[in-house]
């Protein structure tokens, strides 16, 4: 046994053992390339990939010190300061470009947050049916019933501003509405014939939720991570707007326009539209992505 | 039909009840000291405790609990931790400006948006249908305050079309106060242009598709015809649908419109509420937007069985 001269086995056995393996992988590629050729896909991501870069190199790219360079208040965009200055004369650009920031962290940590605690509650509501699924059910819809800004809002002055408990309260607050896409997923997965094959085997429940249902779950589980992620962008920058997410001295763009939208009024718009902006191009590009992805993987 | 009602209500109470439970827990379970976070973290201890005698927050839990659910069966929420009045006759008043703009918003964007989604459905995939959808995922993605924004930035300063400010002058007519509304229901209107468009676009292909529509084109009626008569009824489902389940989300992106339009309505209230750490103003802000969204559920439900009786035979089944 130990020399594995000559095989034994005729040739065309051994590919088939490596079949699932490059078939998936050949999947996947079909995948991305299809992917690549649309143009919403692209955009989204180099609109994201660009924030993410303004984000990570920050001071070391803005034509100004984004915090701490004080020209004077108010000026208007021009060849000095391309978007103006904002009320204590700091260069708009500059803080628009590192406005992502922090954004950049706690929405994408609430997505996830809400999509692991969701998908977990979805495939146990899905697979297991019952009493389970109708208590859960009924306690998913009641989330459902609540206005998520307001509870934010509740939450956030019940346990104080920070970091964490935003993405606590915005990760626990989309967790229902994951759990939902989930369970229906798993239900109409647990009728085919590999789920009443693994229970014919004798496999666990455990053993069938994480081995044979999840892989197959899977797709739109990604979907839905990339929405979520989208709407927590949305809601955390509304947060911050609404003074209980993201706090000072964050240059973030809910907080930015937050601070500077009353000037507006008085002919002062750079301050506010220019985050505005980034704001949009932001959760736009994430929502091509989501989209993209979508018709792509239910195709 | 009175089965089906019956039922539906009694589940919609199920579910309020678990909202107002979850909405408690938030409120007085969490690690939290009322006194002290109002009065903050350098009041004597003694101030504290009295603060926290007199609003009775040092009360057990389950007596709390229980003064809380029989509050809302009585439509009593509570005295504001601020004002010491009640806290639901306050809320009326800004929640009826909240409705006026809420209104405004939905009668701008239902017509346009069932209108767009029917046009692309039966121009699928050719450009116009793709832009429709294009325009769909963008204007739902974008935050309601940065629409107003941008509104308020273009029509508002640099065209000077509209107030910039919400708030009507006192005793004007309708249609200045239409007026004053316009903007910020603009903002709100663009949001849900997208959810509802989409919606109603994907119910009305997947009704071209089915056997029945096929039937009636091939029986020789015309294509008005088949719309009105047998497409229009059955993809609209999910419309009403997801429109019901806007109304709720309406009142949550209606905080940052009003914000923004220094419009003196519910998030107003809700807003100065948080500023101010009155609890039992937030929890019932909470709590009537949950009932208001169970209502228009329960609204959009029995208009789905009105119109497709097969879903109101299986419920009753």
């Amino acid at each position: 046994m130990d020399l594995p001269a000559t095989p034994a086995v005729p040739a065309p056995l051994a590919p088939t053992g490596g079949t699932p393996i490059s078939e998936r992988a050949q999947a996947r590629r079909e995948t991305i390339r299809v992917l690549l050729k649309r143009p919403a896909f692209i955009i989204g991501n180099i609109v994201m990939i660009g924030w993410i870069i303004t984000a990570v190199l920050g001071e070391r790219i803005t034509p100004y010190d984004p915090f701490n360079a004080f020209d004077v208040g108010h000026l208007p965009p021009g060849p000095d300061h391309l978007m103006g200055t904002d009320r204590l004369g700091r260069d708009v650009f500059s803080r628009v470009m590192v406005g992502s920031r922090d954004v950049l962290i706690v929405a994408p940590l609430a997505a996830i947050l809400g999509v692991v605690a969701g998908t977990l509650l979805g495939l146990v509501m899905g697979y297991y049916r019952g009493i389970v699924d109708d208590v859960l059910s009924r306690l998913v819809e009641a989330f459902l019933a609540l206005p998520v800004i307001l509870v934010a809002l509740l939450t956030l002055v019940v346990l104080g501003t920070s970091a964490p408990v935003v993405v606590g309260v915005v990760g626990i607050l989309f967790t229902p509405i994951v759990a939902r896409t989930v369970r229906s997923a798993v239900l109409s997965e647990r009728q085919l014939d590999y789920v009443t094959a693994a229970k014919l085997r004798g496999e666990s429940g455990l053993f069938i939720l994480s081995r044979e249902i999840f892989p197959n779950v899977l797709g739109p589980t990604v979907v839905e991570l990339t929405v979520r992620f989208g709407y927590a962008i949305f809601t955390v920058a509304t947060l911050s707007f609404l003074g209980v997410g993201i706090q000072p001295p964050s240059a973030d763009w809910g907080l930015t326009v937050s601070d500077e939208y009353t000037n507006m009024i008085a002919g002062v718009w750079w301050p506010t539209l220019f985050p505005a902006l980034a704001i949009a191009s932001s959760v736009v590009a994430v929502n091509l992505i989501a989209d993209s992805l979508q018709s792509v993987l239910s195709e | 039909m009175a089965r089906f009602i019956a039922r539906r209500v009694l589940l919609s109470l199920i579910t309020l009840w678990l909202l107002a439970t979850i909405v408690f827990i938030i409120a007085n379970v969490l690690p939290n000291d009322v006194g002290r976070t109002i009065l903050g973290p350098f009041a004597p201890q003694e101030t504290v405790d009295a603060l926290n005698e007199r609003l009775g927050t040092n009360r057990p839990i389950l007596t709390r609990y229980i003064d809380s659910i029989t509050g809302i069966v009585t439509l009593n929420f509570g005295d504001s931790f601020v004002t010491g009045k009640p806290v639901l006759p306050q809320l009326f008043d800004s929640i009826g400006r909240s409705a006026k703009l809420a209104g405004l918003a939905l009668l701008i964007t239902i017509p346009l948006s069932i209108a767009a989604g029917l046009y692309a459905a039966r121009r699928r995939d050719r450009p116009i249908d793709r832009a429709i959808v294009l325009l769909g995922v963008t204007s739902a993605s974008i935050p309601e305050f940065v629409t107003g924004t941008i509104l308020v930035v273009v029509v508002g300063v640099q065209l000077d079309l509209l107030p910039v400010l919400a708030t009507p002058p006192r005793d004007s007519d309708v249609p200045t106060q239409i007026r004053y509304l316009l903007m910020p229901a603009m903002a709100m209107a663009i949001v849900y242009f997208g959810y509802i468009a989409r919606m109603t676009r994907a119910g009305t292909i997947d009704v071209l598709q089915s056997d029945y529509t096929r039937t009636a084109l091939m029986k020789g009626l015309t294509t008005a015809q088949t719309m009105r008569r047998h497409v229009l009824r059955n993809a609209l489902i999910p419309t009403v649908a997801v429109i019901a389940v806007q109304i709720g989300y309406l009142f949550g992106g209606i905080i940052a419109v009003e914000k923004i339009f220094n419009y003196n309505g519910m998030g107003q209230t809700m807003l100065f509420a948080a500023q101010r750490k009155d609890i039992p103003m937030l929890t019932a802000g909470a709590i009537v937007i949950g009932i208001v969204y169970m209502l228009a559920t329960l609204a959009a439900d029995l208009i789905i069985a009105w119109m497709n009786p097969r879903i109101r035979l299986d419920a009753e089944r």
